[in-house]
């Protein structure tokens, strides 16, 4: 059977081949940035563990079609897809990388270390950096944004809108 | 699976995960209805999302559920198969969204018990459920932050903001009570750890309402005469008009799929 060295391959292999999948909403960000893949497990039939973020996010049937092709095309055919809501997806899991990248996409990454607890009551009295400008001096327009995990700002210093990720 | 699931023969634990299961599905179809026709753009887009998540918590509820129905139903079979009676939601959850006071006024006591629900039932002793709440909680938290929000702003807003607002809670209140009652279902998986005590929850409910109306320069209704029965499957006449609705397309054609 395979050695330990190939395992270890099979690992990074997987890894590297789920690093492709961008997230739908915002495809210049991976799920593995957006901390969607939750491990990588090895075996006769390597499993992906992946999570929901939002219970209602209309993407989460889309990323598990594009996991299951990602790994069919990768040469993993037999690897499973295994989903765990435990515990619960966090905005911390984002990564440094994937924070830089939505930054530069436009879009606000979530003030660190916001996520989770009773932070969520307190998100609206947090000074949000504007992701062109870099300006604090922005305001909220609206709770909701164009999708679930987004609310909406305006920067008062450059004047544009733009989309906050916010924390859960 | 074609024809109506009827779950009368459902065990309590079954029995309750529909319970739980129900009031977001309804709700969130309810919600969904405001989809084109809410006061502003971005209120629009918040109760849409309000909709998704619930939705969402229902499904994984509806997951569980037919999992433990163990009668190869999916989730969907369990939401769009079942007939009125059948569905364990709150009474209150299917009432007409009416004007947006209603609406609000509803989303915020409704929020409120589900935050101290999914609380409690995070130390369920069943563990599927506690996962299930753990990952809801932090969802309905943020609900609860926006339609309390909106609940101070109405109610100590205009004069006209505020006998809505007023005039909501008043009609809304006697369809609270349900959320606290507790019949021979409820006892049973208390007494094993599974669902936290509806008693120990109203005490918290309460004074979380009260600090909230007092900001919002509302009273605090009576409690008198309270309705209920939604949960032992007796419902308004408002419920089937609503399910013919969310239900058309699997009753007109059996088993579509997309």
């Amino acid at each position: 059977m395979a050695d330990p060295t190939t395992r270890a391959n099979v690992i990074d292999d997987l890894w590297r081949i789920l690093r492709t999948v961008p997230d739908p909403e915002i495809p210049v960000i991976s799920i593995v940035d957006l901390g969607i893949v939750r491990d990588v497990i090895a075996g006769t039939n390597p499993v992906v563990v992946i999570t929901p973020t939002y219970s209602g996010c209309p993407a989460t049937e889309m990323i598990e079609q594009a996991v299951r092709e990602a790994l069919d095309t990768g040469g993993f055919r037999d690897a499973r897809i295994r989903t765990d809501i435990h515990p619960p997806w966090t905005t911390d899991w984002i990564s440094e990388e994937g924070r830089r990248k939505l930054r530069e996409y436009g879009i606000a990454p979530p003030v660190e270390g916001g996520g989770g607890g009773r932070s969520l009551f307190t998100a609206a009295g947090l000074s949000i950096a504007c992701p062109r400008c870099g300006s604090t001096e922005t305001v909220r327009v609206s709770e909701f944004g164009s999708t679930p995990c987004k609310a909406h700002y305006r920067c008062q210093a450059c004047a544009e809108p733009f989309d906050y990720f916010k924390c859960l | 699976m074609t024809g109506s699931i009827d779950i009368r023969a459902a065990g309590p634990r079954l029995e309750y995960v529909l319970r739980l299961a129900d009031s977001p599905l309804v709700l969130g179809q309810r919600l969904g209805e405001w989809c084109g026709r809410g006061p502003a753009l971005e209120e629009e887009m918040a109760l849409v999302n309000f909709a998704l998540d619930l939705v969402g918590q229902a499904r994984m509820l509806l997951v569980y559920a037919a999992e433990l129905e163990d009668a190869d139903h999916s989730e969907d079979d369990l939401a769009f198969l079942r007939d009125s009676m059948d569905f364990r939601n709150l009474l209150l959850a299917e009432l007409p969204n009416r004007d947006f006071a209603f609406t609000i006024a509803r989303q915020c006591l409704f929020d409120l018990y589900q935050c101290g629900l999914y609380e409690g039932l995070q130390h369920s002793s069943d563990e599927r459920l506690a996962q299930i709440a753990a990952k809801a909680a932090k969802e309905s938290r943020y609900h609860l932050q926006h339609s309390a929000g909106w609940l101070v702003r109405l109610g100590d807003g205009t004069a006209e903001s505020h006998q809505r607002a007023q005039a909501a809670l008043d009609d809304i209140w006697r369809y609270t009570g349900e959320m606290f009652e507790s019949d021979e279902v409820e006892q049973a998986l208390v007494a094993e750890g599974i669902a936290p005590d509806p008693a120990a929850l109203h005490e918290g409910w309460q004074s979380q309402v009260d600090a909230i109306l007092r900001e919002a320069t509302l009273a605090r209704p009576e409690d008198e005469w309270m309705a209920s029965g939604g949960r032992q499957g007796n419902h308004t006449e408002h419920l089937g008009y609503m399910l013919a609705e969310m239900q058309f397309l699997q009753r007109a054609y059996p088993g579509a799929s997309w």
